[in-house]
């Protein structure tokens, strides 16, 4: 097993031309990718991890039931600001993407694919757009759009709206983008990194697929390293890799203060929880995480974790469509509870307000968002309740005026 | 035969104006925002009824009756 397998010949950081791709990855075979994509165990690496195989029979099922033809989403919006993979992926090998699209949408009988990507992408849109060009006749007709840079554009159904002339605001499930979706039609909505894989199933197949990984979550993976780290980037891993491996760290003394990950709705693991941790999903699960998106963002000893929490709850609070009770009252008032044991003005009872809070948001919101905050909130608090009463006693630290490590804006340049 | 039925919650077309819970605090209690907090089980049938006038006085249509796949 070698890799990278997504990221194959892309070294020089260019987008590869389609020669340049058929080169390095074969031509993509003809034929129905689904038996291949459900005994290769692919799961979607939009954060989910739903099983793809599945969701590409539950849109072919739903369009064979009904009068309208199903559409493919390739949902490349990445509003979470520590992302990077989807528009790397995109920008460097966007013929992958494409063919991994190709090959699902042949596979559900759909004859369009809509490729969503955000506006300040302008290396991912200019590669997607070139590459749309170079295409050789026969696959399905495929358009490039640029989306709004939020939190929401990433959401299944908030995209679905916004493309469809309506408000960047998620709706109500049911339905779903299987049942009804772009313009009124079965849609399937996959990430750019899982339709690059299925690009390469479609080539390869299963057992080969499976060759990277682990028994429940095969193939190879990409992760954002961001924050307090040597070298921060887009890196292509297998999931048994050791955390500490992949961050360059140690475990223990000299090494990272926390490891946020999955990203803004990931979880915090402090150090006792870091050693020997690999990136697999059973050993993520035990200590209540998952790699979600494959952010991995970490703070060093000389951050503070505390100003870090409270920063990211008031992006996620700024993020709200504002639209469900529980998320449009809860995300702000635990924002602003963070901010105020920051700096060392919370009021007594906080604790049990956050607690309570973040257990109010979790599950009434119509889109995940809220519960991904939770989550978040209530993993910091655990893993830096030394700090939080540190902050309690004295008020804002040293660290506290350190630019933060944490992005709470987008990257606009690449 | 009668089957069991939920009462599902559409939190976008909720405004919060608590007259469900008012009608059934037996199955709806309201956060301290005024937004309602349903219980997830079957509704036992003698609060059927009750249940069905909650959702004909949302004035939002945010409170429906679903119900449980026999499965
Ligand atoms: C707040 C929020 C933001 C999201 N952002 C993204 C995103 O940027 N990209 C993405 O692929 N999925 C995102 N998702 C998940 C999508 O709704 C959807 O599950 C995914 O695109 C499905 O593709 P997959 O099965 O290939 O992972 C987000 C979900 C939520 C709740
Ligand atoms: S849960 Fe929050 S972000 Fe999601 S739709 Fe409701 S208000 Fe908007
Ligand atoms: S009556 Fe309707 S709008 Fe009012 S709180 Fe209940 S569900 Fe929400």
């Amino acid at each position: 097993m070698t890799l990278p397998r997504l990221l194959l010949g892309t070294q020089d950081g260019r987008a590869l031309t389609h020669a340049e791709h058929v080169g390095v990855h074969g031509p993509l075979p003809a034929g129905d990718v689904s038996a291949a994509l459900a005994a290769a165990g692919l799961r979607g690496r939009g954060g989910a991890a739903f099983p793809t195989a599945r969701k590409l029979q539950a849109v072919a099922a739903t369009a064979a039931a009904g009068r309208h033809r199903p559409v493919v989403l390739v949902n490349g919006a990445e509003g979470e600001p520590m992302s990077a993979k989807d528009r790397t992926l995109c920008a460097r090998t966007p013929h992958l993407v494409l063919d991994g699209a190709q090959a699902a949408a042949a596979a559900i009988g759909a004859r369009r694919v809509t490729v969503a990507l955000p506006r300040a992408a302008t290396d991912a849109l200019d590669a997607m757009r070139t590459a749309v060009h170079e295409r050789p006749g026969g696959g399905p007709a495929i358009t490039v759009t640029a989306v709004p840079v939020a939190y929401l554009a990433g959401e299944e159904s908030a995209l679905i709206r916004h493309l469809d002339g309506g408000p960047l605001k998620p709706t109500v499930v049911p339905p779903r983008p299987a049942e009804r979706g772009l313009g009124r039609r079965p849609t399937l909505v996959q990430n750019p990194e899982t339709l690059a894989h299925v690009g390469l199933v479609a080539r390869h197949g299963a057992a080969w697929f499976r060759e990277a990984g682990t028994a429940a979550d095969p193939g190879s993976v990409l992760v954002s390293l961001a924050g307090d780290v040597v070298a921060p980037g887009v890196y292509e891993v297998d999931r048994r890799m050791r955390l500490a491996e992949l961050t360059g760290m140690p475990a223990g003394r000299g090494g990272p203060r926390a490891v946020l990950v999955g990203g803004y709705h990931g979880t915090w693991l402090g150090p006792d929880e870091l050693a020997g941790l690999t990136l697999a999903a059973e050993d993520l699960a035990a200590h209540g995480a998952t790699l979600a998106a494959g952010v991995i963002a970490v703070l060093g000893p000389k951050s503070c974790p505390v100003r870090e929490l409270a920063n990211v709850a008031g992006w996620l609070a700024a993020q709200s469509a504002g639209q469900c009770g529980p998320c449009a009252n809860g995300l702000p008032a635990i924002a602003t509870r963070l901010a105020a044991v920051a700096d060392g003005r919370a009021p007594s009872g906080s604790a049990a307000d956050l607690d309570r809070w973040t257990r109010l948001i979790t599950g009434r919101g119509a889109c995940h968002l809220p519960d991904g905050a939770a989550r978040l909130v209530r993993s910091g608090l655990r893993a830096f309740a030394p700090e939080v009463a540190e902050h309690a006693r004295r008020g804002p630290c040293a660290a506290c005026r350190r630019p933060p490590v944490l992005r709470v804006a987008s990257r606009v340049a690449a | 035969m009668s089957r069991d039925e939920v009462l599902v919650l559409d939190p976008i077309g909720c405004a919060g104006h608590g007259l469900c819970a008012e009608l059934l605090p037996e199955w709806i209690t309201l956060d301290e925002w005024g937004y309602p907090i349903l219980r997830p089980e079957a509704i036992p049938p003698e609060l059927l009824p009750h249940a069905r006038r909650a959702v004909a006085a949302c004035p939002k249509l945010a409170l429906r009756l679903r119900a449980l796949s026999a499965s």
